[in-house]
């Protein structure tokens, strides 16, 4: 259950199938101070497979964001090869929806305006877009603030908001970048467990970041390990609950087995 | 942002009621000291004054106001493209940002008599001295606005592969507003002081001139009548684009 870093690409991948995300032998570095070279990630090899739920824990600065946004396109890597759905991975792509850590809606727009922010990006048509929008918005209980500016939502509801707008171009992949980490403990769960009924209506493939383990068990088919300088992928572990899951599910045994043996593998390293 | 007490009666009251203090004051010290008018006069005269002139200064505001405004809307309609410029381009902004600099650093009043050399009589000069004074604010706050876009925000509009003019639109403009507003507040003020330098060095009209007229005249109470008007233009064009701003920028708590 456990695989060893350099082990993770090691399975060849099943025929005829490709992967939304394969990422092999990527590592990425920052300037640091005075001329000198932050090694930041890597090497890393990560395969996403196509309608997986897929999450990496790890640390504050372990560089799991740093991953994110390699995934992302928004950063190249200094090493390695990158695909997605098959073709080479060097720039965003509209396939792609990203929730962020902090929600960025923009504040001189309403909800509905910030959910159908990648139509207008994208000059989708209108009419069909805002039809998506309000229907997101409807399955998220937000329909009522559709015309509120997002200042007037709670946390909990502004990412509910962002959700939508990455859900809106009806992306293939959905990444999530520690997208409940600025919410309070009780509706963290309750979203988390929203998302996890929610992806398994849409039937999309996802990529969650985070350092909440029973967050990412709660949602997950694979949780990724992710140790600090550099980062890189320590364990790859499947997460066998079964689906659909509920808030009974962090009461399961297995449940408590799985966290208990996660946490053995990130303390074991920094201890 | 809010007093507890200026909600109340008493809270709204107190301000009005320090400054009626203060004018009384005033009133009292040049009645009991006997001080002459044409050195410092009682409130209640330059009122009298004030009543008495009050075609020549309506008049003369309304110059003064005209050089203004549109000295400041020039002066905007020359900020907007150059902020744009600057903030987008790195060679531009090497380029112009130094002129623009020397420009803001020349002292107005210094060029002012050759400003008037050049463009002669007419309220021109004045306008172009209103430029020269208020363009630089609105020129710093608005390219600070424009590279004010949170990195956040920027990678999200990336991520849906949006075009530079997308960015800008959808983004940098709104960012840049309250910024464009905080620097077209500093700006106003200056306008009018602006305005009045172009006056003061050559001009027939205008409440600056009214001020140098009366003053070389002894009228001081007519000139204080004057200043109190500039006073009152300078704060109402203020409060005017306060008030614009909140309609436009609604979004800010």
């Amino acid at each position: 259950m456990i695989a060893a870093a350099g082990g993770l690409a090691a399975a060849p991948p099943p025929a005829a199938e490709v992967a939304a995300i394969d990422l092999q032998g990527v590592s990425k570095h920052y300037p640091g101070a005075a001329g000198t070279s932050v090694h930041a990630l890597g090497p890393i090899d990560l395969r996403i497979p196509t309608g997986s739920f897929v999450a990496v824990v790890g640390p504050s600065g372990c560089g799991k964001s740093t991953l994110l946004r390699l995934v992302a396109g928004l950063e190249m890597p200094d090493a390695g090869t990158m695909t997605r759905y098959g073709t080479p991975l060097d720039a965003p792509s509209h396939e792609v929806g990203i929730v962020f850590q902090e929600h960025v809606l923009f504040p001189w727009n309403t909800v509905l305006e910030n959910v159908m922010l990648p139509a207008d990006v994208l000059a989708l048509p209108k009419a069909a877009a805002r039809e998506r929008a309000l229907r997101l918005l409807e399955m998220t209980g937000l329909a009522a603030f559709a015309d509120h500016r997002p200042q007037m939502l709670s946390g909990g509801m502004r990412q509910r908001a962002a959700l939508c707008r990455a859900l809106l171009a009806d992306p293939r992949l959905l990444l999530l970048d520690e997208p409940f980490g600025a919410l309070d403990a009780l509706t963290r769960e309750e979203l988390s467990l929203e998302l996890s009924s929610l992806w398994q209506d849409l039937g999309r493939t996802a990529f969650l970041i985070t350092h909440d383990i029973e967050e990412a068990i709660l949602l997950s088919d694979r949780v990724l390990v992710m140790s600090p300088r550099p980062g890189r992928l320590r364990a790859d572990i499947e997460v066998d609950l079964p689906r659909p899951r509920n808030a009974d599910t962090a009461r399961l045994p297995r449940f408590q087995e799985l966290k208990q043996q996660i946490r053995d593998i990130i303390f074991d390293r920094r201890a | 942002m809010s007093v507890p007490s200026s909600s109340s009666l008493a809270g709204r009251a107190t301000i009005p009621a320090v400054y009626l203090v203060l004018l009384v004051a005033w009133e009292l010290s040049v009645r009991v000291f006997v001080i002459p008018a044409w050195i410092l006069p009682a409130p209640t005269e330059i009122g009298r004054t004030a009543l008495q002139w009050a075609p020549e200064l309506a008049l003369n505001s309304l110059v003064t106001l005209r050089e203004t405004l549109v000295g400041f809307a020039l002066a905007i309609a020359l900020s907007l493209p150059l902020a744009v410029l600057i903030a987008l381009n790195a060679t531009a902004r090497r380029l112009l940002y130094p002129i623009l600099l020397g420009l803001q650093s020349v002292p107005k009043v210094a060029v002012a008599p050759l400003i008037i050399l050049w463009l002669g009589l007419s309220e021109w000069p004045k306008i172009v001295i209103v430029i020269l004074v208020c363009f630089f604010p609105i020129l710093v706050n608005l390219i600070a606005g424009l590279e004010a876009a949170p990195r956040t925000m920027l990678d999200l509009m990336r991520s849906l592969g949006a075009s530079p003019h997308m960015i800008f639109r959808r983004l940098r403009v709104p960012v840049a507003l309250p910024h464009f507003f905080t620097g077209c507040k500093v700006a106003v003020t200056f306008a009018v002081i602006g305005s009045v330098i172009g006056e003061f060095v050559a001009a027939q009209e205008g409440l600056g001139y009214l001020i140098l007229i009366s003053t070389s005249q002894s009228q001081t109470p007519l000139a204080f009548a004057a200043i109190a008007l500039l006073t009152l233009l300078s704060i109402a064009l203020f409060h005017g684009i306060e008030w614009i701003e909140r309609r436009v920028v609604n979004w800010t708590p």
